[in-house]
């Protein structure tokens, strides 16, 4: 396959995660929105958790990616069948 | 009340706009029908392994997991240990060399290719009817869910639609987008999306059971919370009075782990097509081992809700009187409705539609709608924002369910009942155009189920009780076919035959204690009681699978075998071993099994 899914997968974490941390920290201060969850400023801290693990998924899809269009240029070996990424 | 921002909208769309995306993104990939149906035979162990266990965690998983948690407790997890992590080790191990190696393109080809063509046609029917028959199914659990929580309700009244709509919209919607990315990217579209999937329920559930075990007071708060057998797996369970669930071990253990857990992870082409979807034999081998890891580690997402959920104190109706600056008396209620408060924990009774009053059980104990726990469980902890993070992985839970079933419907549909009865010697590109219409009619005939389900919910019980019959045999057949090289056509399709007759007569002889004949068993006489549904359904299997296995090896001695010629590289022992000594040890799928395995029996111990 063309795609490496980590690159748009780890594209929809970040965005996700950037999402909820900026949301968390425009309502920092907002006692009533976080007492179901005990006070706790879930969307910062579970937002920023998802922007990391975006941005990393993102960076091994990078690699990735460059591996399948290297894997493209080359010929096939003897017949053998031209890999996925 | 559920009160959805645009935060929360915003993220839904998000994922809607990613999924639609990768199928954008995968459709100039789509050259060939093998492409379409097979992913190319391309794809890396890892993505094929998280799909294995992902195609299976659709609405079913989710939502019943948590349900069997508040209702059973950790004995569920026993469904993950004795059903699942064996069979998924076996069918890595020594079946997936035969289904990828033979180059079958679907699982009824493979029984076409080592029995004979009425076999295929058997198994091929009854699956291409009961996997659109699931998709229905998923699309009418999310509908109905999406009723239940109110999720769309915010949104019509902005738009001043009625609300009569949501069933129809939700619907419309999970079929159009689920049709468009599996049109666009085939089984690639497909297992990709059920990537993505796993990473967004554990991004929606893992924050929920860190906040609900805070809550609850940690995980002795929780033991104490919850009755005491709720937090054992295995104590109790040489009995059937001693355990929540009424089965003893024999029944546990063969029922199960060997037929249940086997006839669903060895033979159904929903998860066998992602490990088939794999570069080489060697990566098919792993991918069943790859999904054991996670699939040990989830029931803490999918049950735990569930036990929480049970195990947090009921609200009541309360009032809180304050006094005012000037002395004036403030009484501030908070009302709570009935279901909830005769509910136990955040599991609301089951409310009688007509009487207004929570319907009981035979002890006069009010019905737990044991399905709410899970998604109460994200209302009540989750503030907008990650709340809309939660219900989108719920959604895209039972979005993914669809399209494995889709997908596997399209490839059985095309290459075993078109092209063996419809139209052989067509061009490959015909095949493709048939696979990609053959993905509309599923996703129709799924519609058709999920409207049919509102009007006849006896039927949809019935349905799926006889697809059980047809499945609880099943295994005995494969396990046959792959390793007695004696097996035949004629015994396979008589023994799947007398397997599913067997089912069906056991069924109709034995009765669970306090139920009525009917739809529970007992409709042509009442010959034996079993305490629980549960240990009904273990003894049918084991009694269909035993029957399958006798007819088949009987027959199969009356009737003439295959030359062997012809069965090289489908049985155990007409295949070469292929030379392996140069991989190192650690490497081999034989070494992983052996880890998966101590790590499932070190957490049973854990939670014994």
């Amino acid at each position: 396959m063309s795609l490496d899914l980590r690159i748009p997968m780890g594209l929809m974490f970040t965005l996700v995660g950037v999402i909820l941390s900026a949301f968390g920290l425009a309502t920092r201060g907002n006692a009533k929105l976080y007492a179901p969850s005990l006070g706790i400023n879930a969307n910062l801290w579970w937002g920023l958790v998802l922007l990391v693990f975006g941005l990393t998924m993102l960076l091994l899809g990078r690699r990735g990616q460059t591996r399948i269009e290297k894997e493209r240029q080359l010929p096939p070996a003897d017949g053998e069948e031209r890999r996925g990424h | 009340m559920l009160n959805l921002t645009s935060v929360d909208w915003l993220i839904m769309l998000l994922y809607f706009v990613f999924v639609l995306g990768i199928g954008f993104a995968l459709k100039r990939s789509m050259k060939t029908s093998k492409d379409f149906f097979q992913a190319g035979r391309a794809l890396p162990a890892w993505i094929c392994g998280l799909a294995f266990i992902s195609a299976n965690l659709g609405a079913q998983e989710v939502i019943g997991m948590g349900a069997s948690g508040a209702k059973y407790g950790l004995e569920t997890a026993q469904f993950y240990g004795i059903g699942a992590i064996p069979a998924m080790i076996f069918v890595g191990i020594f079946m997936m060399p035969f289904y990828y190696g033979s180059k079958a393109r679907s699982v009824p080809e493979f029984l076409r290719m080592r029995f004979d063509e009425k076999t295929r046609a058997l198994n091929a029917c009854s699956f291409a009817v009961m996997t659109v028959f699931s998709s229905g199914i998923s699309m009418y659990a999310m509908a109905r869910l999406i009723q239940a929580l109110h999720v769309f309700d915010g949104l019509f009244y902005a738009l001043g639609w009625r609300t009569e709509g949501i069933f129809t919209f939700s619907i419309v919607l999970s079929a159009v987008i689920v049709l468009a990315y599996i049109f666009l990217g085939g089984l690639t579209s497909a297992i990709y999306n059920e990537v993505l999937q796993f990473f967004l329920i554990i991004a929606g559930f893992l924050p929920l059971v860190l906040i609900g075990l805070r809550s609850i007071g940690g995980w002795n708060g929780l033991k104490a919370s919850v009755p005491l057998q709720y937090m054992h797996e295995w104590k109790g369970v040489s009995h059937a009075a001693t355990n929540p669930m009424g089965i003893e071990i024999i029944g546990l253990g063969m029922g199960l782990g060997f037929v249940l857990g086997s006839g669903y992870w060895c033979t159904d082409f929903l998860v066998i097509q992602t490990a088939m979807a794999s570069r080489n034999v060697e990566s098919a081998r792993r991918v069943p081992l790859i999904a054991a890891v996670p699939k040990m580690l989830f029931p803490f997402l999918v049950i735990l809700p569930g036990l929480l959920a049970i195990g947090m104190a009921t609200p009541k109706t309360t009032t809180v009187e304050s006094r005012g600056a000037n002395g004036s008396i403030f009484h501030e209620t908070t009302v709570v409705s009935p279901e909830v408060a005769e509910g136990r924990g955040l599991v609301p009774a089951k409310m009688n539609p007509v009487t207004g009053k929570a319907m009981l059980d035979a002890s006069g104990q009010p019905l737990l709608d044991y399905d709410m726990a899970t998604p109460n469980m994200l209302l009540h902890f989750f503030p907008t924002g990650i709340l809309g993070l939660g219900l989108t992985a719920l959604l895209a839970s039972f979005m993914s369910g669809m399209a494995g079933n889709v997908t596997a419907f399209n490839t059985v549909f095309t290459y075993d009942l078109y092209q063996s009865y419809i139209h052989k010697g067509g061009s490959d590109q015909h095949y493709l155009a048939v696979g990609r219409w053959a993905t509309v009619g599923g996703i129709l005939l799924s519609i058709g189920t999920a409207y049919a389900a509102i009007n006849f919910n006896n039927i949809m019980d019935t349905l799926q009780l006889v697809f059980s019959f047809v499945n609880a045999p099943l295994f005995a057949t494969f396990l046959l076919g792959m390793f007695w090289k004696r097996a035949t056509g004629h015994a396979a399709f008589s023994g799947l035959i007398a397997g599913t007759a067997t089912a069906m007569l056991h069924h109709g002889l034995t009765l669970p204690i306090e139920a009525r004949p009917g739809i529970h068993g007992g409709w042509i006489a009442v010959l034996h009681h079993y305490p629980s549904d549960m240990a009904q359904n273990f003894w049918t299997a084991i009694f269909a699978f035993s029957a399958n296995f006798i007819v088949t090896v009987v027959v199969s001695y009356c009737t003439k075998a295959k030359p062997e010629a012809e069965l090289v590289g489908l049985v155990h022992s007409l295949t070469p071993k292929p030379e392996r000594s140069h991989i190192v040890w650690w490497k081999r799928p034989e070494a992983l099994a052996v880890a998966i395995l101590l790590g499932a029996i070190g957490l049973n111990i854990f939670f014994y």
